[in-house]
């Protein structure tokens, strides 16, 4: 059976591309009527063109899970592009820029004064107990004052059409590769798509992110030197680091490869000798930066790389300590950072929580477990979530343990009804559950990347979209259409 | 180029020279033992201890049998010299610096471990060996000219290069050792010099060499001018002083290269003005074992000029020769 658009049913979510059953929406008709006109055999042979660029192009990522020789997974795809209008996206793209510039504020007044802590907006406990906050870098400026240079911000859905927040991710945020991969994989499978559609490109994102990392060398030079640190091939990321390392024309480096001299300047090991670094995107958390500062016994970082950065001889993007504010508590105070440092109202909504820390919420979200998604405050990639609605008796009761033992660990939020968006299923469309990572660059100027990555939930039912669970992708086409 | 890509392309060549070199150190073997006289079992133990293993092998072994050593040197991953060993190297290596690579570069090592790891196992006895380990040396050579035909011919091709010839000569010496040993020993009751000329065929045929050797030297095959060929035949791709001088090329072309450039001048030197065809087995032997040494001094050059940094980081650590350091980087 091929595409029968009057059958698509997502009865109760917002879906990204059909309005009711065999009604596309505005900006999807064109696609909707191109993929409707194809019998099974071009929807398998469309499918099969995808995968098999996917496996040439090299596209992988990797589960931890698996045992050895199977670090390489060819990376899930769905060939149904999920489309937003340019009107709306433009709204979106004010509301992430609003965001991170108050985030940024944030953290550099939580370096420095703690104003926003003196001014009560914030409550200081939660700073002196969070798991982020790095007293090393207490009086630090780093260059333009920003700390988080690179964020992803994952946005949902819910029923009713509204976008909203759902965590921002300021550590080291991973994806984008996948976003430009993706889009590089629909070039090739639907040329003429992109034909008829004016859909705006993504591709500039390296370039941007190059120049966003080298204005913040200190040093004179015409190109400075910019490097990636990985900590290596065994990382679940790995694609992406050598992917933008190359993109960008950097080093792909592992802290083996750099070395602090007694000058504080931080140098590479060339064949050529030592030779100096001004910028690290690094991609290795914090604590494994530097061994003189943090964990003594990490192997992946490069003893004096603080004092380095210190000295502002070598720009680290993003900043240690940055992920104070990608705290799942802290989320829940954006809206009044937001209000704080920019007196302005948010344009992008918060999806609204419980913290546990406080009394009153806490007993909410014990009364109400089977309705609530609890979170812990700094996990990532889906793990130690608790689903209420899906979890059994057993397990709601264990989580109840841990929030009374720690509530400063836990918040809570209503399930949400995530959209959908249809899926090629064998070779009928279903609707499956989505969310968006769009990345936000902070230097100098600032940029949002065109769209991001879409994550899709590829098991029926399922809103757990990360790729180390089961997830999969799609292209994001933010696009131009006329009457919107 | 950083120096720990750098090193990683150089093993992955030598890896990959290895398990090439491995399979026809074998097939040297068994075709040596074919082409001796009925009564005459020389065994195998002299190719575990060519190999180096001698210690490791009697971890695991009592006997030297044909069946312990093949399994041993071919598909044993826990024996580090094995020829899957060699391979799983290779690929290990070649896996980190995979964004220097061809694309398709990565892929035929990757297929070739694979493959080796699922056949080589069930194809141990030795009328499906010999096929096994031909086809083996076939996918090394395949890869070693598409890497030739594919990749940029940078610094990192330049490493590429040395690894594999240091390891090259290093491994035609040990087929030379394989070869004189056997001859060094005496059977009673058995007139071995009927046999010798057939041996010396199969010593050249087994590394590929028996056609160059007929074409360059024009002569009936004898332990001589094989001895002379083996050794130092410049055009020949596979003499130990050939390699060198590939070795030598390859390092003219990177920075501060004077250290490991005079090595292996001094080396080639030394090996031009040696007259192998006169030595005796004993003394070819002992060339041998002397050759492999100033080879290992090869290798430790070049690691210590651009895989290793103690000197390099203790002159970072004076502010006052750091200078020296930047000039010397210069050159």
């Amino acid at each position: 059976m091929a595409i029968d658009w009057r059958q698509y049913q997502a009865e109760g979510f917002f879906d990204e591309l059909i309005a009711s059953p065999g009604k596309p929406r505005h900006a999807a008709g064109e696609l909707c009527r191109f993929l409707g006109a194809l019998n099974d055999q071009e929807l398998a042979h469309y499918r099969s063109a995808a995968e098999l660029a996917i496996r040439t192009m090299g596209i992988t990522f990797t589960v931890y899970s698996e045992g050895d020789g199977s670090i390489d997974r060819a990376w899930p795809f769905d060939v149904v592009p999920r489309i937003i209008a340019r009107s709306e996206w433009e709204q979106i793209e004010r509301g992430l820029k609003q965001r991170v510039q108050a985030l940024n504020l944030f953290i550099d007044d939580l370096y420095h004064r703690q104003r926003i802590l003196k001014d009560g907006v914030v409550p200081r406990e939660l700073i002196a107990n969070s798991r982020d906050f790095r007293e090393q870098c207490m009086g630090i400026n780093p260059p333009h004052g920003i700390w988080a240079h690179i964020c992803g911000s994952d946005l949902v859905r819910d029923k009713d059409g509204t976008v909203y927040v759902l965590e921002d991710n300021l550590r080291v945020p991973s994806g984008v590769s996948y976003m430009l991969e993706n889009r590089q994989v629909m070039k090739r499978v639907f040329p003429d798509l992109f034909e008829n559609y004016s859909i705006l490109p993504v591709d500039d994102y390296p370039a941007q992110l190059f120049d966003c990392l080298s204005a913040l060398s200190r040093r004179r030079s015409k190109r400075p030197e910019v490097v990636v640190l990985t900590p290596g091939i065994y990382n679940s990321a790995y694609f992406e680091h050598a992917y933008l390392a190359q993109q960008m024309g950097a080093e792909l480096v592992e802290g083996s490869d750099l070395v602090v001299g007694d000058d504080d300047c931080v140098y590479m090991r060339t064949i050529e000798g030592l030779s100096r670094v001004d910028v690290i995107y690094r991609r290795i958390d914090d604590l494994f930066l530097d061994p003189e500062v943090f964990r003594e016994d990490s192997q992946l970082g490069v003893p004096g790389l603080m004092r380095a950065w210190r000295k502002g001889n070598v720009a680290l993007a993003n900043a240690p300590g940055s992920g104070v504010a990608d705290d799942k508590v802290i989320y829940t105070y954006v809206p009044k950072i937001i209000r704080y440092y920019l007196d302005q109202d948010p344009i992008l909504p918060n999806v609204p929580s419980y913290l546990c820390v406080n009394k009153d919420e806490r007993e909410y979200v014990l009364a109400n477990l089977d309705k609530l998604v609890v979170k812990p405050a700094n996990e990532s990639g889906g793990y130690g979530m608790l689903i209420g609605p899906a979890a059994s008796r057993k397990e709601r009761e264990a989580f109840a343990d841990l929030i009374r033992r720690q509530p400063r660990n836990y918040m809570a939020q209503p399930m949400l009804s995530l959209s959908t968006a249809p899926t090629l299923i064998d070779s009928h469309a279903e609707p499956r559950h989505l969310d968006l990572r769009p990345f936000i660059l902070s230097g100098k100027k600032t940029y949002v990347t065109t769209g991001g990555l879409t994550r899709v939930a590829l098991r029926k039912g399922s809103t757990v979209v990360n790729s180390s669970q089961g997830g999969g992708s799609k292209d994001t086409w933010i696009v131009d259409v006329e009457g919107n | 180029m950083l120096s720990r890509v750098a090193e990683r392309i150089y093993w992955m060549g030598r890896y990959l020279e290895r398990a090439e070199n491995t399979a026809r150190l074998i097939n040297v073997n068994t075709l040596l033992l074919l082409d001796l006289p009925k009564g005459v079992s020389l065994g195998w133990q002299p190719l575990v201890d060519i190999m180096g293993s001698t210690e490791q092998f009697a971890e695991h072994f009592t006997e030297a049998s044909e069946r312990n050593v093949v399994r041993f040197l071919i598909a044993d991953e826990k024996n580090p010299a094995s020829l899957l060993s060699s391979l799983k190297f290779a690929r290990e290596n070649a896996r980190t610096v995979r964004d220097t690579l061809p694309g398709e570069g990565w892929e035929r090592i990757n297929d070739l471990f694979l493959k080796a790891k699922a056949d080589l196992p069930s194809g141990l006895a030795r009328g499906r060996r010999y096929d096994n380990l031909v086809e083996a040396i076939a996918a090394c050579q395949q890869i070693t000219g598409m890497l030739a035909g594919t990749m940029l011919h940078n610094e990192g091709y330049d490493f590429l290069r040395i690894g594999r010839n240091l390891e090259r000569a290093d491994m035609t010496t040990r087929i030379i050792d394989v070869r004189t040993a056997y001859v060094g020993t005496s059977v009673p009751g058995v007139e071995l010099e009927p046999f010798l000329h057939a041996q010396w065929l199969s010593l050249l045929r087994s590394i590929s060499a028996y056609q160059a050797y007929w074409l360059k030297v024009q002569a009936p095959v004898r332990r001589q001018e094989v001895l002379e060929f083996l050794f130092k035949e410049r055009q020949f791709p596979r003499s130990v002083l050939h390699c060198i001088g590939e070795v030598a090329g390859a390092i003219e072309r990177l920075p501060r290269n004077v250290v490991p450039l005079t090595t292996a001048g001094k080396l080639a030197a030394h090996l031009d003005k040696r007259r192998v065809s006169r030595m005796d087995d004993a003394a070819v032997h002992a060339f041998v074992d002397r050759l492999q040494l100033k080879l290992s001094q090869l290798h430790e050059s070049i690691a210590a000029t651009y895989f290793q940094f103690a000197t390099m980081d203790a002159r970072l650590r004076s502010g006052r020769k750091r200078k020296s350091a930047a000039a010397t980087a210069g050159n």
